[in-house]
């Protein structure tokens, strides 16, 4: 079994419409017994290329072989005859079944029996050293259960050969590290398993091999062990760029946000923020690490006044007129002219802050209608600024009129920032500003983040990648379970000690964040 | 008084309980179809156009009528029927993925509209000066009862003297909850609810899945119509006059959380509740039309309790009222 070619791809090309050619003339080979990683920019292919492998959609040319053989995957069902089981990014469950149900979807195998497929489900589990309980309901696991979940599901139809989209995104650094002894058992049990990735330090510590996509087209493969980080991003980017971010000195700081003993509860009741404090100061960019949903949607949306909070104070220092206000209890209007300014990217980045099917123009002018006296809106500033926009931030858009919906997730991203900034606000709160964007538009974010430093903006940046977080942030506050474990100095701390503070309250309370 | 009462109940309920679990089974797969009350018009108007003509081709002669020809042929009209109205719905939301609240009324508008059309063309074919057509003798087949009810007193009354669709109706549903939660075909019709991407990701055929489902929806409940025009209104049609029946049922899916097993009581309750203004004395005109009303206050008292405990086995289907088309990125 051990390094027989398991997939074969040969001069796979798919396009959506005729413009837009996702994958063309893509040749890959993943073995058996490996672990093959596909890297590749957002937008590069690589999950459309999974996609016409297990099933989703279907190449327009090219062939595929599994173990030697052409076949022909038209559908998911097809997949799962070749033993090929995908993983998908976003978890394809259905939230108010039972694990058990959700892992026997779908599988036609004439009887319907949940107690034998359970005892199955636990053999399995023991087998590779999963967690998880068969009767328990989707939407009250964890992330990370839910992976578990999506996994064993594949493996319980027999899959030999595992394609993982972006499996880390939404995992802690300690629950990586599990999924990786898991993953690394599995291959030496024989299995394929290929996984798609952006993280080079993934790449670099779990596979075998590195297949590199750019822009739809293959540019190579190479052993990880004779490879080197800076290569594999000269490859994916096609010119090499620059790994470190440009950050400056922080200079004439004063405090222009204190934060003092915030606490709030959410929908069901369960406190969210514990007595969070903290100093936002201008011309710095303080961070803010923590596990998903450990506080910080609250934090920020407290500042923004979208937050009932039940206790504590928000003390704002206008640096125009030398005020001191309180926001708290502030509508969010007013702290908006106040120049306090969110730009929230959740996962569904269009749920708050743009409409997806308004246009660029439309979309500003959510800023800016409220401006004049007229009856009628003005078109001209707003498309004016929507122009500037496009053109400084390279927004790949056919023009100003499409609707934002269209526009793939690192255009929409630049809108919305761009937007943000245009009105220059005096604090300026993003959280994960580059969730799945490319590399080149991260760093653009980030230039455009460190620009509004240097002009004394008091920046607060929630952010999932600890490298970036270390290396754009000035301070970095870690906040675990809705409390402040810590603030240390981002140019000296590692990640190491940032991890230990992600953890430190959720350990010692049990709590399960979930 | 009582025995007769809730006699009255379950014969009301019948209708809605058909409505409401036809509209289940397609809310499961993630259809609301709000072209229900048309749905069991057509069933309804389908299945007397079966029955007159049979009863034509027979001269009006009860004794050249064959029982089981009576009682099939109707019945295969009312699924043709409504199965057609379903198969309209589902290529209109499924296929042409159009919005399914604008095409559910369509189809509620144009089901009562043809149904209307038909029996006024059926009413001037037998130059009567009635405006309705009466199906008796095939009404009389459908209404048959157990010979031994009337032996039992009371407890036959209650539950032995219905005619055959009331206890088709009571099946139905029973079949349909344990279709639902102890198949596999049940599980990936609720899969497909929920989340149609993850069922066609586990190899689900989605679009038959809702095709098939929405039709055999369509078809339960076009029988509820049948069943209220030879049962309830002895084989009397006459325009207009099964009335908001159909949107009860729709209120009535809600009121059961979805669960067929729940519709079953819930007809029965909404049937009672239809019918209390009649068994109370003395109540004026007005006072009678509050009462009409109690099914639907019901319906939002449940609705504000389902809500407000937000566990998410009562809510509906996920995916429901939206349209799922594979590639869209």
């Amino acid at each position: 079994m051990t390094n027989q070619p398991a997939i074969e791809l040969k001069n796979i090309t798919k396009r959506f419409g005729a413009k837009v050619i996702a994958n063309k003339n893509v040749c890959l080979t993943a073995n058996h017994g490996e672990i093959l990683s596909i890297l590749g920019e957002n937008g590069s292919g690589k999950t459309t290329l999974m996609n016409m492998i297990s099933g989703i959609y279907f190449p327009d040319e090219g062939q595929i072989f599994v173990n030697g053989e052409e076949v022909v995957i038209t559908s998911p069902k097809d997949a799962f005859s070749y033993k090929i089981g995908m993983i998908h990014q976003h978890f394809k469950l259905v939230d108010v079944f039972t694990a058990a149900e959700n892992i026997v979807l779908g599988i036609d195998d004439g009887k319907y029996d949940l107690k034998s497929s359970t005892k199955q489900i636990k053999e399995i589990s023991e087998q590779y050293g999963f967690e998880l309980d068969p009767d328990k309901k989707i939407y009250t696991m964890s992330v990370s259960e839910k992976q578990t979940v999506e996994i064993i599901k594949v493996l319980y139809r027999g899959a030999d050969i595992l394609i993982l989209d972006e499996p880390t995104a939404v995992l802690t650094p300690q629950e990586t590290e599990k999924l990786f002894a898991i993953l690394r058992r599995m291959r030496d049990d024989g299995k394929c398993i290929i996984i798609i990735t952006h993280k080079l330090h993934e790449v670099m510590s779990l596979s075998d091999r590195v297949s590199v996509l750019r822009k739809g087209e293959y540019v190579g493969t190479v052993e990880t062990k004779n490879t080197t980080e800076s290569e594999l991003t000269e490859m994916m980017v096609g010119k090499k760029i620059s790994l470190n971010i440009d950050r400056s000195d922080v200079k004439n700081t004063e405090d222009r946000l204190v934060v003092k003993n915030l606490n709030c509860f959410n929908r069901e009741g369960a406190q969210v923020l514990h007595d969070v404090s903290f100093t936002a100061r201008s011309g710095e960019i303080l961070g803010i690490a923590g596990i998903a949903g450990s506080g910080q949607r609250e934090l920020l949306e407290s500042i923004a006044g979208l937050q009932h909070l039940a206790g504590g104070e928000i003390i704002y220092y206008n640096p125009k007129t030398g005020s001191v206000d309180n926001l708290r209890d502030k509508s969010p209007v007013q702290i908006r002219d106040l120049g306090v300014r969110l730009s929230f990217v959740p996962e569904d980045r269009l749920g708050m802050g743009l409409v997806g099917n308004m246009d660029i123009v439309d979309n500003m002018m959510l800023r800016s209608y409220r401006k004049g006296k007229s009856f009628f809106v003005k078109r001209k500033g707003p498309k004016d600024l929507a122009t500037k926009i496009i053109n400084d931030l390279e927004v790949v858009t056919p023009g100003t009129n499409t609707p934002v919906r269209r526009l793939s997730g690192g255009n929409v991203q630049k809108v919305l920032v761009g937007r943000e900034i245009a009105a220059s606000p005096t604090v300026l709160m993003v959280a994960y500003p580059v969730r799945g964007l490319d590399i080149n538009s991260s760093y653009m974010i980030y230039n455009l983040l460190n620009e509004q430093k240097e002009k004394g903006v008091a920046i607060i940046f929630v952010g999932e990648d600890l490298d970036v977080l270390i290396e754009l942030c000035d301070r970095i506050m870690v906040i675990g379970s809705g409390r402040i474990t810590g603030t240390v100095d981002a140019r000296t701390v590692t990640k190491d000690e940032i991890g230990l503070l992600m953890t430190k309250t959720t350990d010692e309370k049990g709590d399960n964040n979930g | 008084m009582i025995v007769r009462f809730i006699c009255r109940a379950i014969l009301l309920g019948v209708p809605l309980l058909y409505g409401s679990t036809g509209e289940i089974i397609t809310e499961k797969s993630g259809h609301l179809n709000l072209g229900i009350p048309g749905i069991m018009y057509m069933g309804a108007i389908s299945g007397v156009i079966g029955s007159f003509l049979y009863e034509m081709s027979c001269g009006n002669d009860i004794t050249r009528m064959n029982a089981f020809l009576a009682i099939l042929i109707p019945l295969l009209c009312a699924v043709a029927g409504s199965v057609l109205m379903g198969l309209i719905y589902s290529f209109l939301t499924v296929t042409l993925r159009a919005n399914q609240n604008v095409t559910g009324l369509a189809i509620t508008t144009f089901g009562i509209g043809m149904g209307n059309f038909f029996g006024g063309s059926l009413i001037k074919l037998t130059e009567s000066d009635m405006p309705s057509i009466a199906l008796t003798k095939t009404s009389g087949f459908f209404s048959a009862k157990l010979p031994f009810a009337s032996k039992l007193g009371w407890f036959g009354e209650i539950f032995l003297s219905h005619d055959f669709l009331t206890y088709a109706a009571i099946i139905i549903a029973v079949i349909t909850t344990i279709v639902l939660n102890r198949t596999r075909v049940g599980l990936n019709l609720r899969s497909v609810g929920e989340n149609p991407a993850t069922a066609d990701a586990a190899g689900i055929n989605v679009t038959r899945y809702k095709y098939i489902a929405t039709m055999i929806g369509s078809a339960v409940a076009g029988l509820g119509g049948l069943q209220y025009v030879m049962a309830y209104a002895n084989g009397v049609w006459s325009n207009n006059a099964f009335g908001d029946r159909g949107w009860l049922a729709i209120a009535l899916v809600i009121f059961a959380l979805w669960k067929p097993s729940i519709a079953i009581l819930g007809a029965f309750l909404f049937g009672a509740l239809c019918n209390a203004n009649n068994y109370i004395q003395g109540l004026g005109t007005e006072t009678q039309e509050l009462f009409k009303m109690l099914p639907y206050v019901v319906t939002i008292i449940v609705l504000v309790f389902t809500s407000m405990r937000k566990k998410r086995e009562h809510q509906p289907p996920e995916s429901l009222g939206l349209t799922y088309f594979r590639e869209e990125r």
